[in-house]
């Protein structure tokens, strides 16, 4: 798909025609773009008051995007065609060097596989984030996401700017734009395509649950989150098939002590303690 | 020399008795280095492409938590997800390719007697036992630990601490998606052998934890020993 229009549908000879052609551009919408302000989005989940929401986007297949969010936030993802996989890391936005941490998120809760009532936990012993709710249950925190040298086996070609780039190429970027580089990022976990491990370790494919399923998460921390959507790399089909992800959240609470979801388990509840005795040291 | 007595409490060690057995390379050559790493100690090395690290299990059911970097690039560095994705298989074992962060093979499995090894569990460490036992154990001493202090011996920080590997450590996956560390299934002098694919830089914690079953409450010794493969 060509994004720029043929040359003669363009006046640019001089700096006032070329700020009056370019000015004439804005305006237009498109299938996957951000709102803004984000109480703009056509999107916007059902239920939520369009003045508490901080974002509203539409992330192409194949595109990334990554925010900065306050404590409490709440963040939904939305996968409306089935075919969305969203390659999440997160990090505590004071010090990144917070992050995800796969192993302590799947060891810790006694469960590889992430679905409503889990902790995504760092390294240091706290939930950056709770995922509150889940209508899909097919998620993934084996694979991470794709390579380079992956998506070149599968695909012929990885490139950022190509048809089929890699999950990582994408991350690498947006991690970029945040001062991070390439030995910031951790391994990820996906969202809405589901890995099932059988009784030998083999891991299966399980894929999507179909179209319209969400996933909502909770900033226990202020959050820097990081987002590829991008082709699973078990996904069996030959061809790279993935959807528009949508994005939105609002302003809300983090978990605290009268929330049903903090005493459920002895180790969740000891992440929450800590998380809150930083967050009160801080003054957040 | 005077007995210095000192009112530090460290971490557990093996009971008196325990069997060792030091054994030898699993992989025939000639031996370019022998060590011996203590419990509860970190420990680093750089085994060069072709070369063979055989890791012995001295006292049995020891896990040596283990993270592995391209010398020439730092930022390039094991990877779990890529080398679970590219095996599409959970455990490690014999033939099991270790992948970096790019997806490529940093060291491979060519020697090994026990089923299988564990690349899901991670590191423990002084923050994560909070959660699992209590805050009563945060002086306990941790693996994350052990790897700050060797990473740190070259250049490398809290940034470069990835998901690691557990050499002897048992993480069954249930069907349900139930993981746990459970007893191990090693024993005194079971090997390992990886072969460097590219010069890697190869850094293990002698696990010193002692609430879980990953060092049967009996922390022992490691033999790292590299060969130039005859
Ligand atoms: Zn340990």
């Amino acid at each position: 798909m060509a994004l720029s229009a043929p040359r003669d549908q363009h006046t640019t000879d001089t700096v006032l025609n070329a700020r009056s052609d370019a000015r004439a551009q804005g305006g237009q919408s498109t299938e996957w773009m951000p709102y803004l302000p984000a109480s703009s989005s056509p999107f916007a989940p059902a239920g939520t008051d369009p003045a508490s929401l901080v974002w509203g986007e539409v992330v192409a297949p194949g595109g990334y995007t990554h925010k900065v969010v306050a404590r409490g936030t709440r963040i939904r993802f939305d996968d409306p065609t089935g075919n969305a996989c969203a390659n999440l890391v997160v990090y505590n936005a004071l010090e990144p060097t917070e992050r995800l941490n796969v192993a302590d998120t799947q060891k810790i809760p006694w469960q590889a596989y992430l679905g409503a009532g889990h902790p995504l936990l760092s390294g240091d012993g706290r939930v950056l984030a709770s995922i509150v709710a889940d209508t899909s249950g097919r998620h993934d925190a084996f694979c991470g996401t794709s390579t380079d040298a992956w998506n070149e086996r599968k695909y012929g070609d990885s490139r950022p700017e190509g048809p089929t780039p890699s999950g990582r190429g994408l991350l690498v970027k947006a991690a970029a734009k945040h001062g991070l580089g390439r030995r910031d990022l951790p391994p990820s976990i996906s969202l809405f395509q589901g890995v099932r491990v059988d009784s030998d370790g083999q891991l299966g494919w399980q894929g999507s649950a179909g179209a319209r399923t969400y996933v909502e998460l909770v900033a226990e921390l202020p959050l820097l989150v990081l987002v590829a959507n991008v082709a699973h790399p078990l996904d069996p089909r030959t061809d790279y098939v993935v959807g528009p992800l949508h994005v939105h959240a609002w302003r809300g609470r983090a978990t605290g002590p009268t929330d049903a979801r903090f005493g459920t388990a002895p180790e969740l509840e000891r992440a929450y303690l800590n998380t809150i005795d930083y967050a009160e040291a801080r003054g957040l | 020399m005077t007995m210095i007595s000192s009112t530090v409490p460290v971490g557990a060690s093996f009971a008196a008795g325990s069997e060792l057995d030091w054994a030898q390379s699993l992989v025939p050559g000639l031996v370019v280095l022998d060590e011996r790493v203590p419990p509860n100690a970190p420990w680093s090395g750089v085994v060069a492409a072709g070369q063979v690290l055989t890791i012995v299990d001295v006292g049995g059911n020891q896990s040596g938590d283990c993270l592995m970097y391209n010398t020439a690039d730092h930022e390039e560095r094991y990877s779990v997800p890529d080398t679970l994705t590219w095996e599409q298989n959970a455990y490690v074992s014999t033939g099991t390719v270790l992948r970096s962060s790019e997806g490529r093979p940093l060291m491979t499995v060519v020697g090994n007697e026990i089923d299988r090894h564990d690349t899901i569990g991670g590191a423990c460490s002084k923050e994560s036992n909070t959660l699992r036992y209590g805050h009563h154990v945060m002086y306990h001493h941790g693996c994350r630990e052990n790897f700050l202090a060797e990473a740190s011996r070259h250049g490398l920080g809290v940034r470069d601490l990835v998901s690691n590997l557990n050499w002897f450590m048992n993480v069954p996956v249930e069907t349900d998606g139930a993981l746990g560390i459970v007893d191990g299934l090693s024993a005194p002098g079971r090997r390992v052998a990886v072969r460097a694919e590219m010069d890697v830089l190869v850094l293990v914690s002698n696990c010193p934890q002692m609430n879980n079953p990953c060092n049967d409450f009996n922390p022992t010794p490691l033999r790292m020993i590299v060969v130039e493969p005859s």
